[in-house]
């Protein structure tokens, strides 16, 4: 079984020697010294640093230690199979980072002259029409920072569209399944749009009798994620798009779930006019623990005047950064995208080539297909929402039946996988699936360790109704046991930064030495 | 070998296809796609890159485009305006690289998480420290976005939907917050500053700020480089109209400038790129986001925020995500914001950054990063047509130069220098027209006397015909 490392590595304050040094900066030359005198005298009295930084004081060696304890201490993709419904967590390919970190883009400019950066901005030009290629749009814009930052650039697209055809205000309402991912109302909320949710049919997909009650004079768009969350492709997508199309309305596509039609179908091709791409799912680029990512977004022909500015063009001899776009919703952010996130994105599709992007998407629903063929069957899980049905590159079972008989619910299967080295599929979402587990495998785990994944959900639903207090009490093997999460958010026990806790000290009784 | 056998992609080898098709029991992967209506399925090849390239070819292309690139190893650039060239000391890459941070999703199962989740968690403590604010999220995607969301969460907390800015701002970061304001209905309006120090308005500040007003930001050291010397007025004149102050900071200035939590802020922001992280062209940046230890902000904050608690048995501390009753997957359309990816290995860059350097080393930067400039500001101003800095007040590392006198544009200036190797300033005569021909220069600890004095004879040479 796994064991992960359990140091007990205090909080690095707690490190702190007076005195001590981690980085000697670049020095200051005496000429300059002496030239402007002492640093003091170039600040106003009332404007300095007078309160301590109490920031820790390590040498750099144990600064080093610290950190690398730690990573001792956390799981990736790289440590073992990591099969996150909708989070895409596939293989990040060691030479993209080789080629993110060279100097020659990490250490250029945003506003540099464009005579001397030519080959970024060729880069960036070259995967743009790269990804409108593989979604089936007319323009992208590379800016959004994430997959949320892309849906409220969407948005905000449905908004300025329709503010021009006469209709702001007018257009009121974003329409989502209740099967959407929770970033799909918060974005449109936040555009000011009042959400409406419609719900799913007996098969998991858009009830389209409930979205064609929905539509109205008010909507401005509907948001959607084909294949939806539960890993089954919408087919009722031509009627959907007919439905809201005729009302007046835009069609949103969600690119959490792209990986499994990358070179197969198109979400432009479906009637899709706004996409965001999911650059850290799809495209292969780390996760970092939360980040950064990319959420490029890919337009139809007439949403394009309204994208961020600047646009990058390209005359057949010089690339540009063109903002002279009257009709721009603006800015999104500062400058240009999370630029070097997307170089891995360019380096990566030069390594699969569109041949090879098929073959991602096509052993990407083997794989979810194979593992849901060998997981039919077990003992406390079901499949909800047609069992015979494909899945795409996900699949979502139900531990309800366990959690009746066993009181094994989702929440401890998924604590007992951490046991035995895989990272917990997604659980509790959909929302339309009680004890849902969502498993997606991806394209880059080895038929060996899918099996080896199906064993253990095996064992440890058996497990559940042999010896459940193996199950309720895990996990046993990672670095900490079972955390009390409801202190971490009750007021009287919330620590949310060092000093917030030495403040309220009292309140919790077990700190670290 | 199947046709398309491809090292990341261990199950595409047809022999194991063959397996796992018998085992599901179909005749081919089309069978699984065959509730797709043909129409939609792509009949042709796309206009990409069709084969897979080795990894050697790759890394050759990449290499070569990129190679097109100069950077500020090839010539002394003084740019400067939200993105700063600063080092990154060798830890701070290393550990970023580390595969179980790097590859790793967001610690949604704190027990295998735990590292991830006190990295977040002394990073937030950190930039609280730093800015002397208790509670700080564990990031946003950037400075100009921060700003955005600060404006909604002010006007959540007050109900009230005006917010006053200066001026004087980034126009990148003030038509972001734009962006961000617009459909929720805050209005945004700026304050004047003063011609001669570029300091706010007080008397325009006194006259705009009402009980209307959701929150006052300001900027320290300022866009424009300056440093804001009547912050705690303007925080209490916000105060006194129970109006929120929200201060924007560079956080590498920190180590010797006074932090907003000194003088009355309520939320800060800014951007922690300085603190170890490149500036890869403008992007990933780390947006800062931190408020006072009052729950009537930190339950309206957004993004995410990592707690420390005890294990389930009480009988060790721990971390995981608190207060997720904000965040869109629990809260959908009533969440504090849409974010959830965010720039988690940026704010561990920074926490690395901040732990190296400590107090001792933010403090000797602060100083090195201020005497550098100010000599910079010197020998340029000796030049004949030239004035620098254009605002009489005290500057940390960016500062203007006006070419008024001198007769030629800025842009011309710009083009002349980068024919002597020298990438001068951003130019921002169309940011403030009101400014005439001025660029916005940076100079940081890279930047060395012999670059600075290189600069200044380029420019004297420059302005004099030459």
């Amino acid at each position: 079984m796994f064991k992960q490392a359990s140091w007990e590595e205090p909080i690095i304050f707690n490190l702190r020697r007076e005195g001590r040094k981690g980085h000697i900066p670049p020095k200051l030359e005496e000429e300059i010294k002496k030239a402007v005198g002492e640093a003091d005298t170039l600040i106003p009295k009332s404007m300095q640093r007078t309160s301590p930084l109490r920031l820790p004081e390590l040498s750099e060696a144990e600064v080093t230690r610290h950190f690398i304890r730690l990573s001792e201490m956390n799981f990736g993709v790289d440590s073992g199979f990591y099969p996150l419904g909708s989070c895409t967590m596939k293989y990040n390919p060691k030479i993209n980072e080789q080629l993110a970190n060279l100097p020659t883009i990490a250490m250029i400019h945003p506003y540099q002259d464009e005579s001397t950066v030519q080959g970024i901005l060729e880069i960036l030009y070259a995967l743009e029409r790269w990804l409108a290629e593989l979604t089936g749009t007319q323009e992208v814009c590379l800016h959004p920072a994430a997959g949320a930052h892309g849906e409220f650039l969407g948005t905000l697209l449905m908004r300025a569209y329709h503010k021009m055809n006469g209709e702001d205000g007018k257009r009121s309402e974003v329409i989502v399944p209740d099967s959407a991912h929770g970033t799909n109302p918060a974005s449109a909320a936040m555009a000011g749009f009042k959400v409406v949710v419609v719900p799913s049919d007996e098969e998991g997909c858009v009830n389209l009798e409930a979205l064609k009650a929905a539509v109205s004079e008010k909507t401005a768009g509907l948001m959607l994620t084909n294949p939806n969350t539960l890993g089954i492709f919408e087919k009722n997508i031509e009627e959907i798009a007919k439905t809201i199309h005729e009302a007046g309305g835009l069609l949103y596509y969600d690119g959490a779930n792209l990986n499994p039609l990358l070179g197969i179908v198109r979400p432009g091709d479906m009637g899709f006019d706004i996409v965001h791409i999911n650059i850290h799912k799809t495209f292969a680029t780390p996760h970092g623990g939360g980040g950064p990512g990319a959420g490029p977004v890919g337009v139809s022909e007439e949403l394009a005047e309204f994208l961020p500015v600047p646009r990058i063009t390209y005359d057949g001899e010089k690339y540009r950064l063109d903002y002279d776009k009257p009709h721009s919703i603006g800015k999104i952010r500062s400058f240009y995208g999370n630029v070097a996130v997307l170089l891995k994105a360019y380096a990566y599709i030069l390594s699969l080539g569109f041949e090879g992007l098929k073959e991602v998407a096509e052993v990407s629903v083997l794989n979810a297909n194979y593992i849901m063929h060998k997981l039919k069957g077990v003992k406390g899980l079901t499949l909800p929402y047609n069992s015979r049905k494909p899945r795409k590159h996900e699949c979502v079972f139900s531990a309800k039946p366990l959690k009746s008989e066993t009181g094994v619910s989702a929440l401890n299967i998924a604590k007992r996988l951490l046991d035995y080295g895989f990272h917990a599929p997604t659980i509790y979402f959909p929302l339309i699936v009680e004890e849902a587990l969502m498993i997606e495998p991806t394209e880059t785990f080895e038929k060996e360790e899918l099996d080896r994944f199906v064993d253990a959900m095996q064992k440890i639903c058996e497990e559940a109704y042999n010896n459940p207090e193996a199950v309720l009490k895990a996990p046993h093997n990672t670095a900490v046991p079972r955390l009390d999460e409801v202190k971490a958010s009750h007021p009287k026990t919330m620590a949310l930064s060092w000093r917030m806790f030495n403040k309220r000290m009292g309140e919790i009784e077990v700190l670290n030495k | 070998m199947g046709k398309h056998n491809h090292p990341y992609i261990p199950n595409s080898q047809q022999k194991i296809k063959n397996e796992m098709i018998r085992e599901i029991g179909i005749k081919n992967i089309d069978e699984l796609y065959a509730d797709i209506p043909g129409k939609y399925k792509l009949k042709k090849n796309l206009n990409i890159p069709q084969s897979a390239l080795s990894e050697f070819e790759v890394k050759r292309h990449v290499e070569t485009l990129l190679s097109k690139n100069k950077t500020c190893n090839d010539m002394p650039i003084f740019l400067g305006a939200g993105c700063w060239p600063h080092y990154v000391p060798a830890v701070v890459k290393e550990i970023v690289q580390r595969s179980e941070f790097l590859t790793a999703y967001t610690p949604y199962q704190p027990e295998v998480s735990q590292g991830m989740l006190q990295d977040l968690f002394e990073y937030q403590s950190m930039i609280c420290e730093l800015t002397n604010m208790d509670v700080a999220n564990c990031s946003m995607y950037d400075w100009a976005s921060a700003l955005g969301e600060a404006a909604r969460m002010a006007s959540r907390v007050t109900g009230r939907n005006e917010i006053l800015i200066p001026r004087i701002i980034h126009s990148e970061r003030a038509l972001t917050l734009k962006t961000y304001a617009e459909p929720v209905g805050i209005k945004v309006e700026d304050l004047a500053y003063d011609k001669e120090s570029g300091q706010i308005s007080l008397e325009d500040l006194r006259k705009k700020v009402s009980e209307k007003t959701a929150a006052v930001y300001i900027e320290n050291p300022s866009y424009l480089g300056f440093i804001e010397e009547q912050a705690e007025e303007i925080g209490k004149e916000a105060h006194s109209h129970g109006t929120l102050f929200i201060v924007g900071v560079d956080p590498i200035s920190l180590g010797i400038l006074k932090p907003p939590g000194d003088y009355g802020a309520d939320i800060v922001i800014g951007e922690a790129q300085p603190l170890g992280n490149s500036m890869n062209f403008g992007g990933p940046l780390l947006g800062i986001f931190a408020c006072r230890d009052d729950m009537s902000l930190v339950r309206q904050m957004p993004g995410r925020i990592i707690g420390l608690t005890t294990t389930l048995s009480n009988d060790r501390h721990g971390f995981c995500m608190a207060l997720q009753t904000r965040e869109q997957h629990i809260r959908r359309e009533k969440a504090t914001s849409n974010i959830c990816s965010n720039e988690a290995l940026c704010a561990v860059a920074s926490a690395v950054y901040m732990a190296l350097l400590g107090p001792q080393g933010l403090k000797e930067l602060g100083e090195t990063i201020v005497c550098k400039a100010n000599y910079a500001m010197r020998q340029l101003s000796k030049i004949d047509g030239v004035k620098a800095p254009v605002f009489e007040s005290s500057h940390f590392k960016e500062f203007t130069i006006n070419f008024d006198e001198s007769g030629l544009s800025v842009k011309e200036i710009h083009k002349r220098l980068l024919q002597r190797k020298i990438h001068g300033g951003k130019d921002i005569s169309k940011e403030f027209p009101e400014l005439g021909e001025t660029a916005l220069y940076c100079v940081t600890e890279i930047h060395s006397k012999a670059e600075i004095d290189r600069l200044a004879e380029a420019l004297s040479e420059i302005l004099t015909g030459g």
